[in-house]
């Protein structure tokens, strides 16, 4: 240290602290070879954008799937011959059984939670631009990074196999509950494997998906807690950090304690599916010709418990990165200060820990007592106290700013009216007396897609529109941008506003068609209607796609800091060198979002500039701090 | 908790006021200046939080997570009503002869730590080799009471209480395992120190690499007794 405390410089050679021991990881020139460099990487870049790319594959194949389903609901019975030739058994004849429809369901729901939302904010974005926003060369541990990559790549590979395994997909939604899913192979139900193959059917090897995604979660979670707590640059303090760096932490650390529990019980489901065990299995048990179990009695509510115990936090999961990137943005093209920087922080922290005691508001219709019903219920409604919080400070970050209506900016307000759209119903559904007629309809499909689906895509949209630049060095299309946005927007509510009204009227979920009821046929334009919608929506996304494959080629360079934003991201070039400062270690003296600062020569004052002469001119700047210190510092006295 | 985190005084040259006032104090700032000093060459006289250590704090949180989540569907499964297919199992008596050496293994990882502050190599790598051997005579115990189990004709279906013992042995094995592969590497790694780098000193990282592996036996250690204690008494 001794060393250290004597150097003045803002900018400090790395060479000068090469030695030290606790960074030996980092100092390795960058990989030349290609296998080194763009496969097995150990940079956190490659591997950031190694999750997105797994993503876009992944929300390509989800997005497909439910075009597939949409197509069954809308005109069941129709033979689609393109199908046959994919699906021979799924699809006979191209028309789609409802085993086929079910494991549709099943892939869509858990490609979509576990490989987009999941991997795509925290494990793409958050591996990008947690080292570099908090100053660092890498991740803590380089190694154990590449290692969650592959071993979710293992994971995605095991849940695409499952699809394709001899007796079809998995069945059990990506909710996986038993009884029918624990003992679906001994009753031979489609995709849950045969009295003669219980090993190599889809719903084992979407369990077994499952666990490696759970395994590979933990190593990053382990990965970014530790980033953040021992890697921040000098004067980078927590409350310095931009709140996307909080809202990974937050994500993180509840990754860490959720995964763990879906694991344990995954192994108990599949024990229970391969070894005759009965955890989840109930006793005396009959498929009417034969009792199916000799044991008395396991519970399924057990496994419900246990996967909505995990279940929960996954929301907040996939929904608390949205969130810091969309506050990030907002005060980037509000060109004002984040509003409320601290509640900001609390209010992630607040939603994160509630969201570990409400997991029973998921099975109120699963036989509980009154009073835990109500327990749970009113903890629920209780996150909508930080939620508002959240939501009150993005309109006062953008109340009265100079808002540049960007492509990442209108995506970043797209979230909070998605976010506010989506939340708003999860009031409704809090409740016992209400969830009893909405329970399991197409009013929870509502809620659900909006608030932790569309509105987490949104806020992947918003950072992918924001950081592109940073991480190819050149801009995407404005125009192709706004192109994508508002067809996306206004296709989201056009798809699941409907959505919550076929739920009130009783349409119940993963049903794979409902021509046999008489009083859902009223509903027949509503589902053209949303089938429509959803077909123009995902033709949308591809403008997206091209954009994005063409702006890395062909777009216009974009500059070291194109948007005049503030964090450190910014403070180095486009795309980042490989140790991503290029040997210098920054120092940061201020908060992350110093938006129209007076006095300050420009509109924002970046992280990482000094205070010129601040003995003469401190007032100035106290007195800045002053009038853009709504919290967001949260340093002062 | 030192006084006056690195980011105080490396930077006091540059922005006296401010950075003392935003380096060094609310909840937060001595984190950020320690952990800034830690960049810079670690440990030594400030406060650092260590990478290797909170990163086994965190592995200990979710391996903690694993075992709760397993916990309570035991509690749940052994007092679910309606059901009377619970029979508790005799132990096998061989648990007792693993639980013994995995206590013990506690004290010898203490040993080897002991050893190494004491920059005694030759003691280090011996209890090293000691606890390594009860590692792997633990695994092989537990192995075996899985053997007596069989024999006395409880298999993993016999009953729900057979069921959670062999899954909780088992993952609990697992991440012996997962130790014991460890302490193997870092045996192998001062064998192989031995012959080039000798009296130059002990590499920092090992005392780390050593410390945070002791926390995690320790742990695992810990967590047997609990997992026996639960399996004999909640039944």
């Amino acid at each position: 240290m001794a060393e250290a405390e004597t150097i003045h410089d803002v900018i400090q050679p790395a060479a000068a602290h090469a030695h030290a021991p606790s960074m030996a990881a980092h100092h390795h020139g960058p990989p030349t070879g290609f296998i080194r460099k763009y496969i097995f990487s150990v940079d956190h870049k490659v591997i950031g954008i190694q999750y997105l790319l797994l993503a876009m594959a992944a929300v390509l194949v989800g997005m497909l799937l439910s075009v597939l389903m949409r197509m069954n609901l809308t005109w069941p019975g129709t033979a689609w011959p393109l199908l046959e030739i994919l699906f021979p058994i799924g699809a006979k004849g191209g028309v789609m059984t409802p085993e086929f429809y079910l494991s549709l369901v099943t892939m869509h729901g858990t490609m979509m939670v576990f490989f987009v939302l999941t991997t795509a904010p925290q494990g793409g974005f958050g591996n990008y631009f947690l080292p570099i926003q908090i100053g660092a060369e890498d991740m803590a541990f380089p190694t154990l990074n590449m290692l969650s990559f592959w071993v979710t790549f293992v994971g995605f590979v095991a849940l695409i196999a499952a699809a394709f395994v001899e007796g079809g997909g998995p069945t059990g939604g990506w909710t996986g509950y038993p009884t029918l899913n624990a003992i679906g192979g001994k009753l031979n139900v489609p995709g849950m494997g045969s009295a003669q193959n219980l090993w190599w059917n889809g719903q084992n090897l979407w369990i077994i998906s499952i666990a490696i995604f759970c395994v590979a979660s933990l190593l990053g979670a382990l990965n970014f807690i530790t980033t953040l707590l021992n890697m921040r640059t000098r004067g980078m303090s927590l409350m310095r950090m931009p709140l996307t760096c909080w809202s990974w932490f937050t994500t993180a650390i509840l990754a860490l304690l959720a995964f763990p529990v879906l694991l344990a019980a995954g192994v108990l489901l599949f024990l229970d599916r391969t070894a005759d065990t009965s955890f989840f299995v109930p006793g005396g048990l009959s498929d009417g010709t034969r009792v199916l179990t000799e044991h008395n009695g396991g519970s399924p509510i057990l496994w419900q418990h246990l996967f909505w115990f995990f279940g929960h936090p996954e929301v907040y999961i996939a929904i608390l990165p949205g969130m810091g990137v969309t506050s990030h943005v907002l005060s980037t093209f509000a060109r004002k200060p984040v509003f409320g920087y601290r509640a900001m922080v609390f209010a992630m922290f607040a939603i994160g820990l509630l969201g570990f005691f409400v997991w029973g508001h998921h099975m109120f219709l699963s036989g509980m007592s009154p009073y835990t019903g109500m327990a749970f219920s009113v903890l629920t409604l209780t996150i909508g106290v930080p939620s508002a919080i959240k939501t009150f400070n993005w309109i006062g970050t953008l109340w009265g700013g100079r808002i540049r209506f960007t492509t990442p900016m209108l995506f970043a307000i797209g979230f909070v009216s998605l976010f506010v759209a989506g939340g708003v119903t999860g009031i409704v559904l809090g409740q016992t007396s209400l969830d009893l007629s909405m329970h399991d309809t197409y009013f929870v499909l509502g809620h659900f897609h909006l608030v932790m689906g569309v509105a987490a895509i949104f806020g992947m949209f918003a950072g992918t529109y924001f950081w592109f630049p940073k991480m190819f060095g050149r801009m995407m299309s404005e125009r192709l941008g706004k192109i994508h946005f508002w067809p996306t927007f206004i296709g989201v509510y056009a798809i699941f506003i409907p959505f919550h009204i076929m739920g009130i009227v009783g349409m119940p979920r993963r049903y794979a068609s409902f021509e046999e009821y008489e009083f859902l046929r009223v509903l027949d334009p509503v589902v053209l209607f949303v089938t429509i919608a959803v077909i123009i929506t995902v033709a949308a996304q591809f403008l997206f796609w091209y954009n994005f494959f063409w702006s890395i080629w062909k777009g216009e360079p974009a500059g070291d800091n194109p948007w005049e934003a503030t964090t450190l991201e910014w403070s180095t070039s486009s795309p980042p060198p490989h140790d991503n400062f290029g040997g210098r270690v920054l120092t940061v003296y201020r908060g992350p979002y110093e938006f129209a600062v007076p006095g300050a020569p420009d509109d924002y004052v970046m992280q990482t500039t000094p205070d010129a002469a601040e003995e003469n001119q401190s007032p100035l700047v106290q007195g800045g701090s002053e009038i853009s210190g709504n919290g967001h510092n949260g340093h002062k006295h | 908790m030192a006084a006056g985190p690195g980011a105080v005084t490396v930077t006091r040259p540059v922005t006296p006021t401010r950075t003392a006032r935003f380096g060094g104090n609310g909840p937060s700032g001595s984190n950020g200046g320690g952990s800034g000093g830690d960049r810079r060459g670690g440990g030594g006289q400030d406060w650092t939080p260590d990478r290797y250590r909170i990163g086994m704090w965190a592995a200990i949180g979710s391996i903690l997570m694993l075992f709760t989540a397993l916990t309570s569907a035991y509690i749940v499964r052994a007092g679910l009503p309606g059901s009377n297919d619970w029979q508790p199992i005799t132990m096998p008596p061989l648990v007792w002869v693993s639980t013994a050496l995995i206590i013990a293994s506690s004290f010898t990882i203490v040993a080897s730590r002991k050893a190494l502050a004491r920059d005694e190599m030759t003691g280090y790598e011996r209890w090293l080799w000691v606890t390594l051997l009860l590692g792997v005579g633990f695994i092989g115990m537990q192995l075996l009471a899985w053997r007596q189990l069989v024999g006395q004709g409880v298999y993993l279906a016999s009953n729900p209480h057979s069921s959670f013992f062999y899954v909780m042995t088992g993952l609990h094995g697992l991440h012996i395992l997962g130790g014991v592969l460890a302490l193997a590497f870092m045996v192998l790694r001062v064998r192989r120190q031995r012959g080039t780098s000798a009296g130059q000193g002990i590499d920092p990282k090992r005392r780390v690499a050593t410390d945070v592996l002791g926390i995690y036996w320790h742990f695992m250690d810990g967590l047997w007794v609990y997992l026996l204690l639960l399996l004999i008494l909640w039944r």
